[in-house]
C-alpha cells in the first residue's frame, strides 16, 4: 500500500499515513486531488478507481471516507476488507467509534493503525492480538503516569459525550454518528451491525 | 486495629504521592488535552478559510513559544506535539517542532515516547537530515528490556529509517528474530522486509534467517515472512522453486481451517495469508508445468472452498482465478475459474462487476468463448451509470480480437448499434469502440456503412462520433498513430480539453467538414470527444436591411442616448457587476424592452412589438458601434486589429495545416502574395462607407508601410521558423518578453506575427523578389487600406495548374466577409477572357465586387477577384465553391474548380456596447449556455484570458469588474451574443446569452478551445514543460 487517508465528507483530512517517501508538496497535492475525485463519486459507484498510476480503494463509513492507494497487482477486494478491519479495530477500541473519536484522539487511531499495518502491509490480522498490543502499551503508560484509568468504554447512551455538547452546531460540524450506523449494510458485512447490537445489549 | 492503622499509615505516603502525581499531571493533561479539543472546536466553529489560517497561525506561534521554553515539561511537550501533528494535517507548516519530536522520542517516558515516535514518523521523510538524530534513540530502545519500547523502535524502523544507518541497527534486529515473544519476532521480520525494500544488499546475508521465520511456530511471524518472499520471488522466481511445496502445504492448512480461530476474518480463515500465498504460487508456477502441477490441488480446493457469499471470499476467489490463469494452464481449473468470473460479472454488486470485467480481460486471452457467454452482460454494463465500468467494457472488445477478426467484432457492434433497445449514449460508446477497432480491420465495408448511416443520425452525439470515425477513417495512417494496437485496451482519451481533437478537427475543417459543437451533458463524462455540434438551425437572422436603417433618425437619437448613458455606466463600473443584481434591479423597474420602447416611441411614434424593438436596439447598437469605431480608430487600434488578425490566423485552418506539416510551398506563396498586393492597387472597393475612407489619409502611410514590412516578415517567418523553431523555443529570455498571446501562437508554431511583434530582425526577402517588393512598397499606401483597416486571413492556395494558381484570403470587414481570390498567371503568355465564378450557396448571399471579369491576365501577374459574402442562414461550417476559366493563346479554354471553407467564426464581429447596454441586452435574451472551465491561474489571469479571447475570436471586452468580465460580439448581420465570465478559485464560469439558440454553443466551444490553449501555456510556463515540448515535433504535441 502506498498511503491511507481518512477524510470527512466536508473534505477535511482526519488521518494520513504514507508508506512511501513522498515530498510534503506532493502529498498535499495528492490529498487534495484524491479528495476531490472521491468526494465527487456517487454512492452507487464502485469503490475502486484508477488514479494516476495507482488503484484507489475507498469506502465511506458514516461521514468518514477511508481511502487506500494500492499498486498494480494488489487485490482491491482485500484492501476493502483491510479498511473494514481497521474500522472494526477502531470500533472495538473506542467503543462504537464515531468521527469525533478520531478527531479528538487521532494519535490513538494512528497507534492502532501502526499496530495493524506495518510499512503498508498487514502485520497482524488478528483483531484480538492487535488490541492486546495496544492495550498493553496503553496500560504500561498509564501505570507509569498514575493509577490505571479505565479506557473510556462508551455505552449506547451516547448523550453524555463530552465533546458533543460543546461542539457548535452548523453545517461544518461533523455529525457524531457511529461509523457503523451509516455504514452501507451490504449483505456482505455481517459483523458490523451485529457488533453494534451486541454492544447495545451491554 | 493497630495493624490496620499501621497499614493505612504506611500506605498514606504512597497514596498521597499517588494522588499528587495524579492531580498534578492529570490536571495538566486535562488542560492540555482540552487545548487540542479547544483547537478542534475553534476550527470547527470558523466559517472561512482565512479565519482558520489566522487561528492556526496564532496556535503555531503559541506552540513555538511553548516548545522552546526551558520550563516546558515533557508531558506538556507531548500535548504540544499532538497539536502540531494536527496543524500539519491541516496543511500548515510546523517544521519548528520536528527537532522537539525527536527529543521527545529520546527523553520521554513510554507515554511521551510513543507520541514522539509518531510525530517523527508523520513529520519526517526517509531522507530528512534530522532523522540521523533518531538513530541513537532507536538503538537504545531496541536494547531495552521493555517490550513496548522494543516494539516502538521496531515500528519506527519499519516506517522511516535512513538507509545509510541500517548497519547500526541491523544486528540488533537480527537478534530479535530469536526473541521469545512472537510480536517482537513478527515486527523484526517486517522491519527486515522494509530494509530489503530500501537496501536489498544489506540484508542478503540473512536470507537463511528468513527461512527460519517462514517455519516459525507462530502464524503471524510466518505470515510476515511471506512479504519478503513475495518480493524476492517476484525478482527471481527460479531461486525459490524448492519452497513451492512448503507454500502449498501452508495454504492447504489455511484453507483447511487449521489455523487458530484468532486469524479468522468473518469466519474465513486468514484471508490475507491466503491471498499472499496465492500470489506467491502464481509467480512460482508461471510458465513452469512441473511446479504448477504441485499446486493444482490446492488451487482447486481454494476455488471450491470460497462459496461463502462474502466480500472477503470474493477477494480470495479473485486472487485464485488470477493465479489459475498465471500458472501453467490446466483446462479443468481454467473452466472452474471462468465460471467464477461469471459470478463476478453477473453479480449485482458493482465492485464485483468491475473486478469481473477486469478479470475477463485476461480470461479472454485464454478462452474467448467465455467472453461470448458474457456478451450480453458486457453490453448491459455499457448502460451502467458508473463511467469506470464503461471504460472497462470498452477495452473488452479489443480483447476479443485475439480469436476473432476485427471485422467480425465490428459487425457485431454494428448490429448492436442498429438495435433500438440501447440508449444513445451507449451507442456513442459503441461507436467509440468501433473507432478503436477500425485501424486493425482490413476491410472496412461495415465501417463505411456505419459512417454513412450515423453521420445523418438525429442524435448529435452519435453523429459527432460518426464524423470522427469518418475523418479518421479517411486518414488511416493518422488513425493508426492515434490508436495504436497495443494500447487498444487502455481507455481512449480522457482529456477534458479538446486538445486531442485539435489536430484532426483542423484536418476535417480543411476537408470541408462541419465543425462540432459542445453538448453540455457530455462534459461530466470528461469525454474529450463529447464535444458535439448542434446542428439545429439558428433563429431567423435579421436581414441586412437593418443596416440601411442605421442612417435613420432612430439610430442617431439612440447614439446620443447612449452617450448620455455613459456617465451612468461609469458609476456602475465602480461597483462589482453582479448579473443577478442587475436582473433584480431591472425586474423592479420594469422589463427592459418596455424602457427601450420609449426610445422607439420617440422616433417612430408607434408601439412596436417587442422582438422588433430588440432588433432595432441591436441595429442601433451596431450603428453606434460603427460610429465609435470610426471615431476611435487610431493607429493603435489598427495595430491591435492587425495583431489580432494575425493571431486569429494562427487559429484558422491554414495554421493547423502547417502544423500537420503541409506548409511547404511557402516561398512560392510569398511571391504570390507580393503580387496580390501589387495588383490590388488597381481595384478599390466601393463597399466602404464614407467614414472609413477618410482614414486612408497620408497620416497612415508610414504605418501601413510598417505593416507591410511586417507582412514580409510574417511570410518569411514561416520559413525561418521551420528551421529556427527549436532555437527559438530555447531562447527563454525572448519568450518571457513576449506577451502571452504571442506565446500561444509560438506554441502552435503557426502564427506569423511572432517576429513582427517581438521587434526581431526584419526579414529580408530573397533577391529575386526584391524588385517587386520595392515596387509594392511604393504602392502600399494606396493599396492596403482595405487590408490594414480590417483583419484578414493568410493567403491560401485553393487550386492551381501549370499556368495559373488561385489563392484566396478573407477580409473580415465590419459588415460582411470579403473574399478575395487572386489569380496568378505563372506562364509567360497572357491569359484571355479569364472569368471567375462562384457557385451560389444556400447559406450565403454573394455579391460580386466590380472588376470580376477580366479580359486579359498578363504574363506573370496577378489579378484579384473580390466577392462580399453575407450570411443568409446561420450555419456552422459552409463551403464556397467556384471555378475559374480562361483561354491560353486563343486556343482552348481551361476550367479550374476550387472551394473555400467558411466557418461561423468568419461572421463574428465585436459588438461594442457599454456595460449599461450589456445589462439591458442580457435580460432580453432567452438562450443561454453555462459552462465551467478549469483554469490554472485564478483572478490574475482573467484580464489576459479575456484579451486572448478578444483577439482570437474578435470579441469586444465590454468591462472587467473584479473577478467578472463582460464580452460582447455579434454574428453578422446582426445577431448579438453576450458573454459573461466569472473566476472563482481556479474555475472560470462561462455564461453566454444570445437571441440565437445555437450561437452560444458555438462560441462556447471556441472559447473553451482558446482558454485551453491559454491554460496550457501557463502550465508550460510554470511547469517548465518547455523542455518536453521542445523535444516533440509540432504534430506530436498532444496535451
Amino acid at each position: 500500500m502506498r498511503f491511507m487517508l481518512l477524510f470527512s465528507r466536508q473534505g477535511k483530512l482526519r488521518l494520513q499515513k504514507w508508506y512511501l517517501a513522498t515530498s510534503d508538496k506532493e502529498r498535499k497535492k495528492m490529498v487534495r486531488e484524491l479528495m476531490q475525485v472521491v468526494l465527487a463519486r456517487k454512492p452507487k459507484m464502485c469503490s475502486f478507481l484508477e488514479w494516476r498510476d495507482l488503484k484507489v480503494v475507498y469506502k465511506r463509513y458514516a461521514s468518514l471516507y477511508f481511502c487506500c492507494a494500492i499498486e498494480g497487482q494488489d487485490n482491491e477486494l482485500i484492501t476493502l476488507e483491510l479498511i473494514h478491519r481497521y474500522v472494526e479495530l477502531l470500533d472495538k477500541y473506542f467503543g462504537s467509534v464515531c468521527e469525533l473519536d478520531i478527531i479528538f484522539n487521532f494519535e490513538k487511531a494512528y497507534f492502532i493503525l501502526d499496530e495493524f499495518l506495518m510499512g503498508g502491509d498487514v502485520q497482524d490480522t488478528s483483531k484480538k492480538s492487535v488490541l492486546k498490543a495496544i492495550e498493553q502499551a496503553d496500560l504500561l503508560q498509564e501505570v507509569r503516569a498514575g493509577p490505571v484509568r479505565k479506557r473510556r468504554k462508551r455505552t449506547k447512551a451516547k448523550g453524555a459525550l463530552p465533546t458533543l455538547d460543546t461542539l457548535p452546531a452548523g453545517p461544518s460540524c461533523p455529525f457524531p454518528t457511529s461509523l457503523w450506523r451509516l455504514a452501507p449494510k451490504a449483505p456482505g458485512w455481517p459483523a458490523g451491525p451485529q457488533a453494534l447490537t451486541a454492544r447495545g445489549g451491554r | 486495629m493497630s495493624d490496620i492503622v499501621e497499614k493505612t499509615l504506611t500506605a498514606l505516603p504512597g497514596l498521597f504521592l499517588q494522588n499528587q502525581s495524579v492531580s498534578g499531571p492529570a490536571a495538566a493533561k486535562a488542560s492540555f488535552s482540552s487545548r487540542l479539543g479547544g483547537l478542534v472546536r475553534g476550527i470547527t466553529a470558523l466559517t472561512s478559510k482565512h479565519e482558520e489560517e489566522k487561528l492556526i497561525q496564532q496556535e503555531l506561534n503559541n506552540l513555538k513559544a511553548t516548545v522552546s521554553a526551558p520550563t516546558t515539561t515533557l508531558k506538556m511537550m507531548k500535548e504540544c506535539m499532538v497539536r502540531l501533528i494536527y496543524c500539519e494535517m491541516l496543511g500548515y507548516d510546523a517544521s519548528f517542532g520536528y527537532i522537539h519530536a525527536i527529543k521527545l522520542a529520546q527523553q520521554g517516558n513510554l507515554l511521551e515516547k510513543r507520541v514522539g515516535y509518531l510525530a517523527v514518523s508523520l513529520f519526517l521523510h526517509e531522507s530528512h537530515e534530522l532523522l540521523l538524530l533518531l538513530v541513537n534513540t532507536v538503538v537504545k530502545d531496541l536494547q531495552s528490556t521493555n517490550l513496548v519500547e522494543v516494539c516502538m523502535a521496531l515500528t519506527i524502523v519499519s516506517q522511516i529509517f535512513p538507509r545509510e544507518m541500517i548497519p547500526a541497527v541491523l544486528p540488533l534486529i537480527e537478534d530479535k528474530l530469536q526473541h521469545s515473544k512472537e510480536i517482537i519476532r513478527r515486527k523484526a521480520v517486517l522491519a527486515l522486509y522494509k530494509f530489503y525494500l530500501i537496501a536489498p544488499n544489506q540484508v542478503q546475508h540473512i536470507h537463511i534467517k528468513f527461512r527460519k521465520a517462514l517455519c516459525d511456530r507462530d502464524v503471524g511471524v510466518m505470515a510476515a515472512s511471506l512479504h519478503i518472499y513475495l518480493r524476492m520471488i517476484k525478482e527471481n522466481s527460479s531461486a525459490y522453486k524448492d519452497l513451492t511445496g512448503s507454500f502449498v502445504t501452508i495454504l492447504k492448512q489455511v484453507v483447511g481451517g487449521k489455523l487458530p480461530v484468532d486469524f479468522n476474518y468473518h469466519s474465513v480463515p486468514a484471508p490475507w495469508l491466503q491471498i499472499q500465498l496465492l500470489r506467491i504460487l502464481g509467480l512460482l508456477g508461471k510458465d513452469d508445468q512441473r511446479t504448477s502441477e504441485l499446486m493444482y490441488d490446492v488451487l482447486d480446493e481454494s476455488l471450491r472452498r470460497a462459496e461463502l457469499n462474502h466480500n472477503v471470499t470474493y477477494a480470495i476467489l479473485f486472487e485464485c482465478v488470477h493465479t489459475v490463469y498465471s500458472v501453467y494452464p490446466k483446462s479443468e481449473l481454467l473452466e472452474k475459474a471462468a465460471k467464477c468470473i461469471g459470478r463476478f460479472v453477473l453479480s449485482p454488486k458493482i465492485n464485483l462487476k468491475y473486478l469481473g470485467l477486469k478479470a475477463l480481460t485476461y480470461v479472454i486471452q485464454q478462452d474467448p468463448t467465455l467472453a461470448l457467454q458474457h456478451q450480453m452482460t458486457i453490453i448491459e454494463c455499457l448502460d451502467h451509470p458508473d463511467p469506470i465500468i464503461k471504460r472497462e467494457v470498452l477495452g473488452e472488445y479489443s480483447y476479443l480480437l485475439d480469436k476473432e477478426t476485427p471485422e467480425e467484432v465490428i459487425t457485431k457492434l454494428y448490429k448492436l448499434l442498429r438495435s433500438d433497445s440501447i440508449s444513445s449514449e451507449t451507442k456513442a460508446w459503441i461507436i467509440a469502440a468501433v473507432t478503436k477497432l477500425t485501424p486493425q480491420a482490413h476491410s472496412s465495408n461495415i465501417v463505411e456503412r456505419l459512417i454513412q448511416e450515423f453521420t445523418t443520425s438525429l442524435d448529435t452525439c452519435l453523429r459527432q462520433h460518426a464524423f470522427e470515425l469518418k475523418h479518421l477513417h479517411e486518414n488511416v495512417k493518422f488513425m493508426k498513430g492515434l490508436l495504436p494496437v497495443d494500447k487498444s485496451c487502455e481507455d481512449m482519451v480522457v482529456d477534458a480539453s479538446l486538445s486531442f481533437l485539435d489536430g484532426f478537427v483542423a484536418e476535417e475543417l480543411s476537408q470541408g467538414a462541419a465543425p462540432y459543437k459542445p453538448h453540455h451533458q457530455r462534459q461530466e463524462e470528461k469525454l474529450s470527444q463529447g464535444k458535439v455540434l448542434s446542428f439545429e438551425p439558428y433563429g431567423l437572422s435579421f436581414s441586412s436591411s437593418g443596416f440601411s436603417g442605421r442612417q435613420s433618425p432612430a439610430g442617431i437619437s439612440l447614439g446620443s442616448d447612449i452617450s448620455g448613458n455613459s456617465t451612468e455606466t461609469g458609476l456602475k463600473e465602480t461597483n462589482s457587476l453582479k448579473l443577478e443584481g442587475i436582473k433584480k434591479l431591472w425586474g423592479k423597474e420594469g422589463y427592459l424592452p418596455k424602457k427601450e420602447s420609449k426610445t422607439g416611441d420617440e422616433t417612430e411614434a408607434l408601439p412596436v412589438p417587442q422582438e422588433n424593438i430588440i432588433m432595432e436596439n441591436v441595429d442601433q447598437i451596431i450603428t453606434k458601434n460603427d460610429q465609435s469605431q470610426a471615431l476611435t480608430q487610431s493607429k493603435e487600434e489598427k495595430e491591435k486589429q492587425l495583431l489580432a488578425s494575425s493571431l486569429f490566423v494562427g487559429l484558422g485552418s491554414e495554421s493547423t495545416i502547417s502544423l500537420l506539416g503541409k506548409a511547404d510551398t511557402l516561398s512560392h506563396k510569398f511571391r504570390r502574395k507580393s503580387k496580390v498586393k501589387e495588383t490590388k492597387s488597381g481595384q478599390t472597393t466601393t463597399a466602404e462607407n464614407v467614414t472609413r475612407s477618410s482614414f486612408s489619409s497620408s497620416s497612415n502611410v508610414t504605418y501601413e508601410e510598417d505593416y507591410y514590412l511586417d507582412n514580409f516578415q510574417d511570410r518569411g517567418d514561416k520559413e525561418i521558423k521551420k528551421f529556427s523553431l527549436n532555437s527559438e523555443l530555447l531562447d527563454s529570455e525572448s519568450l518571457t518578453e513576449l506577451p502571452l498571446i504571442e506565446k500561444i501562437s509560438n506554441c502552435r508554431l503557426s502564427t506569423p506575427s511572432l517576429f513582427a511583434v517581438n521587434n526581431m530582425e526584419v526579414f529580408h526577402p530573397p533577391q529575386s523578389t526584391a524588385a517587386s517588393v520595392a515596387n509594392e512598397i511604393s504602392l502600399a499606401s494606396s493599396l492596403l487600406e482595405e487590408t490594414t483597416e480590417h483583419m484578414h486571413s493568410d493567403l491560401m492556395e485553393v487550386c492551381h495548374n501549370e499556368t495559373i494558381s488561385v489563392s484566396s484570403y478573407k477580409i473580415w470587414k465590419d459588415e460582411c466577409l470579403l473574399m478575395v481570390w487572386s489569380v496568378f498567371n505563372k506562364s509567360a503568355s497572357e491569359l484571355k477572357s479569364a472569368n471567375l465564378e462562384i457557385a451560389p450557396a444556400e447559406n450565403f448571399k454573394i455579391t460580386e465586387q466590380p472588376g470580376c471579369c477580366l479580359p486579359v491576365i498578363e504574363a506573370e501577374s496577378t489579378r484579384n477577384f473580390q466577392y462580399s459574402v453575407q450570411m443568409e442562414k446561420p450555419f456552422t461550417e459552409g463551403n464556397l465553391s467556384g471555378f475559374i476559366n480562361y483561354q491560353v493563346m486563343d486556343t482552348h479554354s481551361v476550367q479550374l474548380e476550387f472551394s473555400v471553407n467558411l466557418s461561423l467564426l468568419d461572421f463574428i464581429r465585436p459588438l461594442k456596447i457599454s456595460t449599461e447596454d450589456f445589462g439591458k441586452l442580457w435580460l432580453s435574451f432567452a438562450n443561454d449556455v453555462k459552462q465551467n472551465v478549469k483554469m490554472s491561474e485564478s483572478q490574475a489571469a482573467l484580464p489576459s484570458t479575456l484579451k486572448a479571447l478578444q483577439q482570437e475570436l474578435r470579441l469586444h471586452v465590454v468591462d472587467i469588474i473584479g473577478n467578472e468580465g463582460l464580452l460582447a460580439c455579434q454574428l453578422l448581420p446582426s445577431i448579438p451574443c453576450l458573454l459573461h465570465f466569472r473566476v472563482h478559485g481556479d474555475m472560470l464560469a462561462l455564461w453566454f446569452r444570445s437571441s440565437c439558440s445555437t450561437l452560444p454553443d458555438y462560441l462556447l466551444y471556441q472559447c473553451q478551445k482558446i482558454i485551453f490553449h491559454y491554460r496550457l501555456l501557463q502550465d508550460i510556463e510554470y511547469n517548465s514543460l518547455w523542455y518536453t515540448l521542445r523535444k516533440l515535433r509540432p504534430r506530436e504535441v498532444k496535451y
